[in-house]
């Protein structure tokens, strides 16, 4: 049978990214998922908990578990939304099996389709130089990558599946996992070291020959590309399942 | 004093010069990756060390009793100051017993805190600071920015120009070994006229009552034993059960801070010398209260490496001061408001939660997580702006509400195309100011999934 996935796509990726959605579900359809997106959810509630405003956060917590319980899996195209779930739910929840569920089968893309799928390579031809920024929550937070500041073996899934795609060359970055300076409202509160942030990690996509920029999280593109469109840089940003639904 | 955006933003305006630092402590950071990755037992040192700082944060008493018991048997002096200003009493009162008056002081972090500085020269004690960062910062009456390297946001040509105007140097000259050799000589005379040696305490060992300071320069070697008074200021975090644990806790220090295997000088004092007093003043200051709270006790296993701050990408592009906290960058972000909540409210704001400081720190402090705690804390105490706490209820209400927020997103995704430039970039978008923001479609996800996916 199928597994029943229930499609968790973040309030800013339906409203504004409406592709990165798309490309999702055709990838999750092509390796035979029977996907569902219900349509009762609305945001998982990070802005506010990322502003200290958790008494704001509980009742849009309580909404996710109830639309999303049901599902053998849940999977969301950003790392840091599924950190959410996963890591910063639990103060709602005391002893709650459910949402100890839920934190288990809450997956996400890249770590769905390699964990759980298994999904090893990737078909199609994309003859490109990508870059990949690794969004720091699915690094440091889910652990999807290793980081540059813990000693021990190098992995990562996402790169791996971008790598088995023909004519993929991943580029070779000097600060390999530096932060992008999204950061939510960290963005717009600081916005002078947000900027700055961005447009170094730009500057080192280009000098490292960067055509295609990509990542786990929407969030973080979404900050880059718009100092790449500022700029006017020749850089193509593509969220990784619009890369992967390219190929297809 | 302006909160950290502010003075964030005003350390970038100056774009070649923020570069310049950032690129200055990520050669730290990359020094500090390239000295861990050649132990393959790093991880398991960061457990060991992590979990030795925790046994002690909640032995304390009985460790500090230990300690204390210990030190004394070795005839030491040992004082003990609940705050700021009983320390800096405690320091006078020891130097005016013995008629001091002029005193060199290796790097302490710990005075900083208590400004014992101004402190004693308001009552006529010169205080010369013999590290050459910091002795640096005090010839410009300023505080350190960092807390292992404190004039790292000064340039070289910066330098030359204050050594010309307060000790006579050439002017125009940046030879760092010339400029060098002029501290040197200036310093020597105030290692051979002080008449005490004041210095930080790195690790201080229960089990034998000694301690240990760490130094680069060689300076509390020197300001301590050209004179016969020593008096050592110690936080009461700075406790390690055994001799033994040194071996943890030397190896991650400096390969931490700078990237080195080991500091140059690791100088242990186990008691005076012949004929000598030697003094140890342990301060609360706060720690304890910190040590009670189950959400950021762990923050008092800080060995005060700076990784964290080097690795920061906040820190590295805004500069110390932007803190405007004694010790700033992620590990100053948690305990400025530890120490007053108001005054630094905006400092766990000052982190894009990024994780790298948790990641690097030598005893697994979880940095970041407890910066988004603070923010909670923040909230609770009521001092989260009205404009930001009603933002986030609004946006909390229309979440809850999924016609509502479809209905906001359609509006929004209609009207923004059509809006002329300048209604959407001005200065009341900060998101704009250097940023496009996205093309708003003419579809959400949801209106696409119920056109062509729904009835499949
Ligand atoms: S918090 Fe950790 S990384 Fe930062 S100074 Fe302290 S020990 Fe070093």
């Amino acid at each position: 049978m199928a597994p029943k996935v229930g499609l968790f796509i973040p309030c800013y990726i339906d409203q504004l990214y409406p592709q990165v959605g798309i490309a999702t579900l055709k990838i999750l359809e092509h390796f035979g998922c029977d996907v569902e997106y219900p349509e009762t959810q609305t945001c998982c509630g990070q802005p506010m908990a990322n502003t200290g405003c958790t008494n704001e956060v509980g009742p849009l917590a309580k909404r996710f578990l109830e639309i999303f319980k049901s599902y053998d899996a849940v999977v969301c195209p950003s790392g840091s939304c599924v950190s959410m779930v996963k890591h910063h739910y639990a103060e709602y929840f005391t002893d709650n099996p459910e949402y100890e569920a839920l934190k288990g089968k809450t997956f996400e893309f890249c770590e769905y389709l390699t964990n759980v799928l298994g999904v090893k390579k990737l078909a199609g031809r994309f003859p490109h130089k990508v870059g990949l920024h690794q969004s720091c929550h699915g690094l440091r937070e889910l652990r999807l990558a290793s980081d540059s500041e813990i000693v021990g073996p190098p992995f990562g899934t996402a790169q791996a599946l971008l790598e088995s795609i023909d004519g993929v060359e991943v580029t070779t970055l000097q600060r390999p996992d530096e932060c992008c300076g999204f950061g939510g409202t960290f963005a717009v509160a600081e916005e002078a070291v947000s900027c700055m942030m961005g447009e170094d990690r730009v500057h080192d996509h280009e000098q490292a020959g960067t055509e295609v920029l990509t990542a786990l999280d929407m969030s973080c593109l979404m900050h880059l590309s718009g100092i790449i469109r500022r700029q006017k840089k020749p850089i193509r940003v593509m969220h990784i399942s619009e890369i992967f639904a390219e190929c297809l | 004093m302006p909160a950290h955006p502010k003075l964030a933003a005003a350390f970038i305006k100056d774009k070649d010069r923020a570069h310049w630092h950032d690129q200055s402590l990520w050669f730290v950071r990359s020094k500090r990756d390239k000295a861990v990755n050649q132990l393959p037992e790093w991880e398991l040192l960061r457990e060991q060390a992590s979990k030795i700082k925790s046994y002690v944060v909640s032995h304390l008493p009985d460790l500090l009793e230990e300690f204390e018991k210990n030190a004394k048997a070795k005839g030491v002096h040992v004082h003990w100051a609940r705050n700021a200003t009983e320390h800096n009493e405690i320091v006078h009162g020891i130097l005016k017993q013995h008629e001091v008056t002029r005193v060199v002081k290796s790097k302490s972090m710990l005075t900083e805190e208590c400004h014992l500085n101004p402190y004693l020269e308001r009552h006529g004690i010169e205080i010369v600071d013999t590290d050459l960062g910091e002795w640096i910062v005090q010839l410009q009456d300023k505080p350190p920015s960092h807390i292992v390297m404190p004039a790292i946001h000064i340039k070289k040509e910066e330098i030359g120009e204050l050594f010309h105007e307060k000790l006579g140097t050439e002017k125009g000259a940046t030879d760092p070994q010339y400029l060098t050799e002029a501290a040197r000589q200036h310093l020597r005379q105030k290692f051979v006229g002080a008449e005490a040696g004041i210095t930080g305490v790195n690790f201080a060992i229960a089990e034998t009552g000694g301690f240990v300071v760490c130094t680069n320069e060689g300076n509390a070697d020197l300001g301590t034993s050209l004179n016969k008074l020593h008096i050592a200021c110690m936080g009461i975090e700075k406790l390690i059960p055994r001799a033994n644990d040194l071996s943890v806790f030397l190896r991650l220090l400096a390969r931490s801070a700078t990237g080195q295997p080991i500091t140059t000088y690791s100088s242990h004092f186990h008691g005076p010398a012949p004929g000598a007093e030697l003094h140890i003043v342990l301060l609360d200051n706060g720690r304890s209260e910190i040590s009670g709270s189950d959400e950021f006790r762990r923050s008092l296993n800080c060995i005060r490496c700076a990784a964290c701050m080097n690795t920061c990408p906040v820190y590295r592009r805004s500069g110390g001061y932007s803190y405007n906290n004694t010790v700033p960058g992620p590990i100053g972000s948690i305990l400025g408001p530890a120490k007053d909540a108001k005054e630094h409210a905006s400092l766990p704001f000052a982190c894009s939660l990024c994780g790298s400081c948790t990641d690097v720190c030598p005893v697994k402090i979880d940095l970041h997580h407890q910066l988004l705690t603070w923010r909670k804390e923040i909230r609770v105490r009521g001092l989260l702006p009205y404009s930001k706490r009603l933002s986030m209820k609004l946006m909390s209400w229309m979440m809850q509400a999924p016609s509502l927020y479809r209905f906001a997103g359609k509006c929004a995704r209609s009207i923004v195309p059509h809006l002329p430039r300048f209604l959407l970039y001005n200065r009341f978008n900060a998101w704009g100011k250097q940023r496009e923001l996205p093309d708003f479609p003419k579809q959400s996800f949801r209106e696409w999934m119920k056109k062509n996916h729904d009835d499949k």
